[in-house]
């Protein structure tokens, strides 16, 4: 009966296998099918108590994402973090300023011809900070120049000749209140703007001089709105209406705020690698992974032999497996990470030889290999539990603490999953389909003296 | 059987690698990098002109600087400065030093290093805090003589044997060779922290199963049985891992030289203390209570004699 069971699930064992493998593989294959499925997008549905997961329409293409994402370290430029000095801005609105002030800095940086720049903020310990990753960056200072700078918003009146905008004594220091508000009666979104006394005056006189012409508003010295201006506005309220989404109208808010809130910042961490050194530490971890993979799989096959054979296939399925979820994550390789996939081969390789172990030391006090290697497989389980639950815990530590090291915890923690899946499903798929024939039953094929006389 | 035999030796070279380490780890402590310390680094690849640097960095108005060699250039080390002077330094040694070429700017603000600090200790306790409720899990149950708290102590030995002598190698390496440990390297001792305790777990796991079984004469044999049992499986893992490790070591890139490094040796010494230390110890310990035992014995003869 245990083994009809066993046979059974087997099978189911090896149908998984071979799908896995199919999916993996075009996912791998950098000229294969191009596999388009709908983009997991998880979307935080408030008032139910559940997380909905939701497609926003946009498809993976693995065609275009083939290659693997490399960290900084890797494939050269700049990571700069900077600290955010909020003193000048209210407590309750200093979330809103950071995000204002990352659409800024965003806006610099496209502007410097970055491709695909990285930035995000974050606080810290207190600190509010804004960290900028820039790849393949020659000039970090400059660019540092350039997002150092604090914002600068100020609006602009025609001048005379009609053709251009001249200054105004009206900035982005005169400004209380940049929001965006819905018209109650058509339900479209509009800007509203509110001055203090002095902006106030400033801007009466402005829209005084300026009705039925354009008023340029410019952050950082580009024009980022142009409003007409229908009538003189006193008292310092005004609205900006036209035919915005109510994503420009946000936007438009963002910059307006970001442009009234005096928020210098200060590098506080920059490092920058040149490409070169990157590009070479990639040869040489790859002339490092090919010479470890040979001398594991020799080690595993002259010492376990037949079980060695299947630990080696199965190390083939772990590295199609990892290159796959590599991609399908897009996670980014560093140095640290290229280290953890390579010492988690060694660990997923302790794997197979505990089970490995176990089956000859079965088959050592008599038992069939058949018997054996279910044994082995069930009773090598405890042990390889324990030591991959710590490691996991370990690695989610390492995660959690973030910085440089983040990239190694990751990729070992996918690596011991990955080794599990690819043991406990490949080699053990392997191993039971030869289990019952009679050529398994040779001592030679596992390096083993058997006792003799039993099932 | 030799191995538990000759178990004082095992104890003895042991303490011949400790004690150097930690007469130097409490004497100097370790060398911390920028990570930690704070500060900017430069890293020039191209020339090995020490001195040619240190002309070219005083004239460009820096001071209290440090220079050291690398395997491929050069390495320049001081408090932050400020962009504009770091500017100036890679045009002029690029321009100055044949072959020169700045390849690694690491620049770590007191907020950020404090933070780095901070965290590392944070993760270390949570680490070992983690490892002794695992172990307490593992060893509810032991027959005996022995009981589960002399088998979580030992592991726990077994662990801090490990921790010392990377901690002392390190802190030798950084007093003569200038080595610095950065967070790579307290990545590699977590690692190492795990990989330890499970090799000891694996054996002493082993050791409770034949003490159940109870068919050993006695305590020694029980548990140098099951080492033997073991062995195989011990080495092979370890050796495994450390293959990858020396490859790495000798063909993976400059910046995780030491973090392998560390890596190599705590792992070795995981392997040697699994077998030859925290097992014998057990053995070790069980003689001392039965001594105890026969000495408390005759002490409380006379007393009975008396009444």
């Amino acid at each position: 009966m245990a083994r009809m069971k066993n046979k059974k699930n087997n099978w189911i064992r090896v149908i998984l296998l071979v799908l896995f493998i199919v999916f993996a593989w075009g996912v791998d294959w950098p000229k294969g099918i191009d596999i388009k499925v709908p983009k997991p997008k998880i979307t935080f549905e408030k008032k139910a108590p559940f997380v909905f997961f939701a497609t926003d329409g946009n498809l993976i293409d693995y065609k275009k994402d083939i290659n693997i994402n490399q960290g900084l370290d890797l494939q050269g430029g700049s990571h700069l973090v900077y600290s955010v000095d909020m003193s000048g801005v209210a407590e309750d609105q200093r979330n809103d300023a950071l995000a204002s002030l990352q659409k800024v800095i965003e806006n610099r940086v496209n502007a410097f011809g970055v491709s695909e720049p990285t930035i995000y903020t974050g606080k810290s310990g207190g600190e509010y900070r804004l960290t900028v990753e820039l790849a393949g960056v020659k000039d970090t200072n400059q660019a540092m120049d350039l997002i150092g700078k604090t914002a600068k918003l100020d609006f602009r009146e025609m001048d005379a000749t009609g053709q251009d905008f001249q200054k105004t004594d009206l900035t982005g220091s005169d400004l209380v209140r940049a929001t965006v508000a819905f018209d109650p009666n058509t339900n479209k979104p509009y800007i509203s703007i509110e001055f203090n006394a002095d902006g106030a005056k400033k801007f009466e006189d402005i829209t005084t001089r300026n009705v039925g012409k354009p008023v340029g508003i410019y952050l950082d010295d580009n024009l980022i709105s142009y409003p007409n201006v229908n009538q003189a506005i006193s008292g310092g309220k005004a609205q900006i209406t036209g035919e915005f989404t109510y994503t420009e109208a946000k936007n438009l808010a963002i910059q307006l705020d970001a442009g009234r809130l005096p928020m210098p910042i200060t590098n506080i961490e920059r490092r920058t690698v040149e490409a070169s050194l990157g590009q070479d530490s990639i040869h040489k971890s790859v002339v490092a992974a090919v010479i470890g993979i040979i001398v594991v799989c020799v080690f595993m096959i002259s010492y376990y032999r037949l079980l060695g054979v299947f630990s080696t296939l199965g190390l083939g399925l772990y590295m199609i497996f990892m290159l796959a979820l590599v991609k399908l994550f897009g996670i980014t390789l560093t140095m640290g990470g290229i280290a953890g996939l390579i010492l988690s081969i060694g660990m997923s390789m302790e794997t197979d030889v505990l089970i490995f172990e176990r089956i000859r030391e079965e088959m050592r006090n008599g038992r069939a290999f058949a018997h054996a290697a279910i044994l082995g497989f069930s009773r090598a389980w405890t042990s390889i539990r324990d030591s991959n639950a710590v490691s996991l815990i370990i690695c989610a530590l390492l995660i959690w603490a973030g910085g440089t090291i983040r990239g190694f915890a990751i990729v070992l923690a996918l690596g011991i999953v990955v080794g599990l899946t690819t043991t406990f499903l490949g080699t053990k798929a392997l191993i039971l389909l030869i289990a019952n024939r009679k050529f398994a039953e040779h001592n030679w094929l596992y390096n083993v003296e058997r006792e003799k006389g039993d099932k | 059987m030799k191995l538990i035999k000759l178990r004082k030796w095992w104890y003895l070279i042991s303490l011949i690698v400790i004690i150097p380490g930690t007469i130097s780890l409490v004497t100097s402590g370790l060398k911390r990098s920028i990570d930690f310390e704070g500060g900017t680094q430069i890293e020039f690849s191209g020339t090995q002109n020490q001195t040619k640097l240190e002309e070219v960095a005083r004239a460009d108005g820096l001071e209290n600087f440090t220079i050291t060699k690398s395997s491929t250039g050069l390495i320049f080390r001081t408090k932050t400065v400020d962009s504009e002077k770091e500017k100036k330094l890679k045009i002029d040694v690029e321009s100055q030093i044949e072959g020169a070429k700045q390849v690694r700017i690491d620049n770590v603000g007191p907020s950020i290093s404090s933070e780095i600090t901070r965290n590392a200790i944070i993760m270390i306790v949570l680490a070992s805090l983690v490892i002794v409720i695992y172990i307490a899990i593992m060893f509810r149950k032991i027959p005996k003589p022995a009981n589960s708290w002399e088998f979580g102590a030992f592991a726990i030995i077994a662990l801090l044997h490990d921790v010392l002598i990377v901690l002392g190698v390190f802190s030798l390496l950084g007093r003569f060779y200038g080595v610095e440990i950065d967070p790579l390297f307290i990545t590699a001792l977590l690692t190492i922290i795990g990989f330890s305790v499970h090799d000891t777990i694996v054996i002493f796991d082993r050791i409770r199963e034949n003490l159940v079984r109870g068919s050993y004469p006695d305590f020694e044999t029980a548990v140098s049985v099951s080492v033997y049992e073991m062995l195989p499986r011990t080495l092979n893992t370890s050796f495994l891992v450390w293959v990858i490790l020396l490859v790495l070591y000798f063909f993976g890139g400059e910046s995780i030289k030491y973090f392998i490094f560390a890596l190599l040796v705590g792992i070795f010494a995981g392997t040697y203390s699994s077998i030859l230390v925290a097992s014998p110890l057990l053995v070790t310990w069980e003689e001392y209570k039965a001594k105890r035992k026969s000495r408390e014995k005759k002490q409380r003869r006379p007393l009975f004699k008396k009444r």
